[in-house]
């Protein structure tokens, strides 16, 4: 069998891997428009922010197409599809034949028509993120136009860099799909403490030579403009070869789109009225579609989404339907501006469906692993926000510690039995630890034997 | 009884000094390092009080009745003659344990390949250390657990110990984790994550993506040692790419554990001057063991820590003669020295010591559970000797083991107690103790001690060396008997092995507290650190190996919606058989439990003290509830020393170590009415 994947990038080049893992001997070929190997795209802001370095991002070494015998294009996009004789034809002219085809050819940047965006750079691909890096180097200002989760990355990145940087967004709030007002000013607020600057409720008109002018004239200074107005999907290809195309790629639960040897995956397919432009969906519509390729019974069911963002000194995880408010579910909110923390759950029918955590919190864990779980959401609201928070007071005062309390766990002494060997002579460490054990073990209830002898010679009046 | 006598305790790998008497009274030596500073656990403390146990076997019992030596012994021979006959050889098999002598481990394993002739030899240690043994001999070329003395980790910054509670397991060695500031990883708050200074909460079986996200956070931050790294180790380029997948969001959605948190394990690991890397069986009994801990070799060789003085990394090696154990041959892939049974000079060396032609020799047999699995199956054993193990309380899926041993046509088994497993034995040997005899042990730093007789064994016991000499001289051949005697040819057989233990002797070792293997000649002064100058590979570096993250065999479902991890009890050591006899010891943990978070317990209407039922797809197990927010709101956790957890628990292996998934699979749990 021979199968041609349309596009490697995240989701080609897991379904390549895939597709290997599971059978060693199907034919594989696959084209790419650019010419370097897949690498990962949801560690380019690390790079631009000036963490991983750009070949520290690749997904797949050189020598790995051919001890797993796939055959990688590279800088060469397929450009025609010919459904009839099953054949895909590239910018080159070569014609590769097919008995299944991937379509993963994911999506591009909008680039908003305005004059001068010429001038701008968008924020999508590995070489954008060298142009942006080489320009940040004179630019003295930065302006990121889009204040959607890539947008906020840029600008967090680059502000780290030592660039003031401005942040424009159409929306009244940044992240608007994936957070509620208050979670969006919070957001704000933080990022203005790292060097940078939001506006909101802002429309760029036009990119200039020293800036952007936004709607009602006004310049925003800048040496270095960076897009991040959203990506479209890429569904030309398909589209012309006569596929039903919506927003994406029409797909079903096995990937496959109208034409039953053709599968879309990634930011290119729309499954069930959905569009995602994420990793996680990808790679589980990569996994899906390797298993229906190579015989299996996978479907896919659509993905739950959880939005990271990955900037330096901003935690913010998102999930879920947000925006649901008192009315259709129960809403947990806490919110400490100063602190840069808010915190909200969304729960409907005892299962958790939406949350924001912004700021630093162990809870991020447990309520991302509950939403992927749909596991019903305990009783104790507060302790899921808080983790530790509802952790019992260990007594460790002599006074107030039971009489049954373990003070010594290696040797198994109670409170009770250092009192009893006090009562019987023990007036020091030495003594309870030669008559009880205690602080023979792993030696680190030292402290609290010390401190209940204290006390009971307190108690009794005697010197120690 | 007159002057004390030094010997070691007969618990778990850290094997403390004590000394025994007079009056069987223990007490700790000063002189060993593990536990200079007079440590003890209340296990070591009352490990005297076995000796006298009305629960001692005395007499061999054939078919539940009291009979002499020779007629036990007889009858044995004679059915094992006869099963070979007719069967073949690999009808026989020998079932052996970690807490084994050193000589007794050895002496097993030639008893095997000499007089039964069988391949089918393994033994518990397979279910411990394991994967750590096969994760360090692809990275380093040889498995010496803690290859630098347990004392080192003192002086150290930072240590990250990985799938390990020394705090219930050896709170000795906790005395030498006081400096460092220390990382834990377990799923659970255990007593030894209450003493860190950070710790890492994984959902059970994903901790090779918590190693993976580390890693990648090391060469995110550029804290990579180029310079270590390319002076003494190979692969790293391979693992780097691999590494590209497992962002850190990501392996936080995997794990449950916050990217801050990584972040901050990782700053302070590379942040130290010294550091050490350390797993336990948390993270090496999983069907991805060995991969889960080439990840945490891989973040030490990263940060540059193995083979350097002051850092490194290690295995906590969990029963009393677990390294030792793994090195003499008894287990099924391996001849004395811990050499390769299927490596031709190995086998003509081995051979020439035996006294009988290399072709002689078998290859390599089932391991631990498959061999368990075959019992009394088609082509598989039909008859087992136990020494030193209790395989139904010890094994995984223990139901359906126990009903491979019920298909046997002769079980018999070596013990000084009647174990579950010896309850069920054709015939019992009742055998010597600890206290009651000599040998030699290797303790988690591949330290060589010698645990000396300290008392005279109650009439009609005798040594599992004894035991095995008697068979074999109805099988035609001569085995001697004396420790010392047995020791002497262990060193021989093992000689150019990598546990090469040639210069080491009784007296060396009485003199010198200890002396740490590959010790080659009379004159060498044995090796505590043997990676300074190089690894043991061939080129003498270290290799680096790209490994992936897969989730656990089972994951929770509708059916079994909750994971069963499982683990110890400071009070109770491995299946129990010696510890559930000891009354201060059942006093402290008598009964097996199941311990559950608050939230979970609510939600299923359970309150402390209930009785619960646990199903998993293998069998069912009753305990009562525990309530503690120490454990992860989808886990519940119960202690193995009791027949339970082990009907639970999944036999999925891992494909390189052959070790089973005992700290992962999934479970119903319902209060049982």
């Amino acid at each position: 069998m021979r199968l041609v994947v349309v596009g490697n990038g995240m989701a080609g080049s897991r379904l390549v891997s895939e597709v290997r893992a599971r059978d060693p001997r199907i034919r594989i070929t696959v084209f790419g428009a650019e010419t370097c190997r897949p690498y990962n795209r949801v560690l380019l802001s690390d790079v631009l922010a000036g963490g991983s370095r750009p070949d520290q991002v690749r997904l797949l070494d050189a020598s790995w197409y051919a001890a797993h015998d796939v055959e990688a294009v590279f800088g060469d996009a397929v450009a025609h599809l010919d459904r009839e004789t099953r054949h895909v034809v590239t910018a080159s002219g070569r014609r590769e034949p097919y008995d299944l085809l991937v379509l993963a050819t994911g999506s591009d940047a909008v680039v908003p028509p305005i004059p001068g965006v010429e001038r701008a750079v968008p924020f999508r691909t590995l070489d954008d993120c060298a142009r942006i890096l080489a320009a940040a180097e004179h630019a003295g200002r930065a302006v990121v136009v889009g204040g959607g989760l890539l947008g906020v990355e840029a600008a967090r990145g680059l502000a780290g860099r030592g660039l003031p940087v401005t942040l424009l967004h159409l929306a009244g709030h940044l992240m608007e799909r994936q957070l509620d007002v208050e979670a969006g000013e919070v957001l704000g607020e933080t990022l203005a403490g790292l060097g940078v600057r939001t506006r909101t409720g802002v429309s760029a008109e036009a990119v200039l030579e020293d800036g952007v002018r936004l709607a009602g004239g006004e310049l925003v200074e800048a040496g270095l403009v960076v897009l991040a107005c959203g990506v479209r999907p890429v569904t030309g290809l398909a589209a012309e070869a006569g596929l039903e195309v919506r927003r994406g790629v029409v797909v079903d639960d096995e990937l496959r789109t109208d034409d039953p040897s053709i599968f879309a995956i990634g930011e290119c397919a729309e499954h069930d009225g959905t569009v995602y432009g994420l990793v996680a969906p990808a790679w589980e519509q990569a996994a899906v579609a390797a298993d229906v390729i190579t015989g299996g019974k996978a479907l896919y069911r659509g993905s739950r989404l959880v939005t990271r963002l990955k900037a330096r000194s901003v935690e913010l995880a998102a999930m879920g339907e947000t925006h649901l408010t008192e009315e259709h579910a129960e809403v947990v909110r806490f919110s400490h501006r100063a602190r840069g923390t808010y915190r909200k759950l969304v729960i409907r029918d005892g299962r958790l469906v939406g949350a924001i955590l912004l700021g630093e919190s162990d809870a991020v864990g447990t309520l991302t692993q509950l939403f992927d779980r749909g596991g019903p959401v305990p009783g104790d609201r507060a302790g899921l926000l808080f983790p530790g928070l509802s952790a019992a007071p260990v007594a460790d005062s002599p006074t107030l510690m039971p009489d049954a309390a373990r003070v010594c766990q290696c040797n198994n002494v109670t409170k009770g039995q250092i009192r009893a060997c006090w009562e019987a002579g023990a007036r020091d460490l030495a003594g309870v630890a030669a008559a009880t054990r205690a602080t023979t073990g792993c030696g680190t209830c030292r402290d609290a034997v010390e401190g209940i002898v204290g006390w009971l010679c307190e108690q009794e009046g005697i010197a120690v | 009884m007159g002057e004390p006598v030094k010997t070691h305790c007969p618990y778990c790998a850290l094997q403390c000094g004590m000394e025994i008497g007079p009056e069987l009274a223990v007490r700790p030596r000063t002189d060993i390092p593990a536990n200079a500073s007079g440590a003890l656990c209340q296990k070591g403390w009352t490990a005297g009080e076995l000796l006298t146990s009305g629960e001692r076997l005395t007499t061999p019992l054939l078919h539940g009745e009291p009979v002499e030596w020779d007629v036990a012994l007889d009858h044995v021979a004679g059915r094992l003659a006869v099963i070979r006959a007719e069967h073949g050889p690999d009808a026989v098999a020998v079932f052996g344990g970690g807490g084994l002598t050193n000589e007794k481990a050895y002496m097993l394993g030639k008893f095997a390949r000499v007089a039964l002739g069988t391949s089918q030899i393994d033994y518990n240690g397979r279910f411990c250390m394991s994967s750590a043994a096969a994760a360090s001999i692809r990275a380093f070329g040889m498995d010496r657990g803690m290859p630098f003395p347990v004392t080192d980790l003192a002086a150290a910054d930072v240590v990250l110990l990985a799938g390990g509670n020394v705090a219930e397991t050896m709170p000795p060695l906790v005395r030498h984790l006081e400096g460092p500031r220390l990382i834990v990883v377990d799923p659970r708050r255990s007593p030894t994550a209450r003493l860190a200074w950070l710790h890492l909460q994984p959902a059970p079986g994903t901790d090779l993506a918590l190693a993976l996200g580390l890693l990648h956070l090391v060469v995110a931050e550029n804290l990579v040692d180029e310079q270590y790294v390319a002076a003494r180790t190979t692969g790293f380029a391979d693992v780097r790419t691999s590494l590209a997948e497992w962002w850190p969001e990501r392996v936080e959605r995997i794990t449950g554990v916050p990217v801050h948190r990584m972040r901050q394990a990782v700053r302070a690991l590379a942040a130290a001057a010294n550091a050490y890397v350390l797993t336990g069986r948390g993270v090496e009994q999983q069907a991805k063991g060995t991969d889960t801990v080439t990840a945490f070799v891989n973040l030490a060789l990263a940060l540059g820590l193995p083979g350097r003085a002051g850092s490194g990394y290690g295995c906590v090696t969990g029963q009393g003669n677990g390294q030792g154990g793994r090195e003499h041959g008894q287990k099924a892939d391996q001849l004395p020295g811990y050499r390769r049974i299927d490596d031709p000079a190995a086998r003509a060396h081995v051979a020439g010591v035996w006294g009988v032609p290399p072709e002689s020799l078998p290859g390599a047999g089932r391991s631990a559970y498959e061999l368990l699995d075959a019992l009394g199956g088609p082509g598989g054993p039909r008859a087992l000797l136990v020494f030193g193990s209790n395989p139904l309380v010890s094994a995984p899926a223990a139901e359906h083991v126990a009903a491979r041993i019920a298909a046997l046509d002769l079980l018999v088994a070596c013990d000084f107690v009647l174990s579950e497993t010896a309850a069920r034995a054709d015939v019992v040997f009742p055998v010597t103790q600890w206290a009651e005899e000599s040998g030699t042990m290797t303790n988690l730093e591949g330290r060589v001690l010698l645990r000396n007789r300290a008392v005279a064994p109650p009439d009609g016991v005798r040594s599992d060396l004894e035991v095995i000499a008697g068979l074999a001289a109805r099988l035609g051949h001569r085995f001697a008997t004396e420790p010392a005697e047995v020791f002497d040819e262990l060193r021989r057989a093992g000689r150019g092995g990598p546990a090469d233990y040639s210069g080491i002797t009784y007296e060396r070792i009485a003199e010198e507290k200890g002396v740490f293997w590959p010790c080659p000649e009379p004159g060498h002064p044995g090796t505590p650190r043997p990676f300074l100058d190089r690894f043991a590979h061939p080129d003498g570096l270290a290799m680096f190996v790209p490994v992936r993250h897969r989730p656990p065999a089972e994951e929770p479902d509708e059916d079994y919606p909750v994971h069963l991890t499982t683990g110890r009890v400071l009070a109770h050591y491995q299946s129990g058989a010696q510890t559930r006899r000891i009354a201060p010891l059942v006093q402290a943990a008598p009964e097996p439990f199941v311990e559950l978070h608050p939230d979970l317990a609510e939600r299923l209407e359970i309150a402390a003290g209930d009785v619960v039922r646990l199903t998993s797809r293998r069998g069912e197990a009753r305990a009562v509830a525990r309530i503690s927010d120490t454990i992860r709101r989808d886990t519940v956790f119960m202690p193995f020393h009791w027949e339970g957890a082990n009907r639970l628990t999944n036999p999925a292996l891992d494909p390189t170590s052959r070790m089973p998934e005992f700290k992962v699979c999934a479970v119903r749990v319902e209060r049982d009415s």
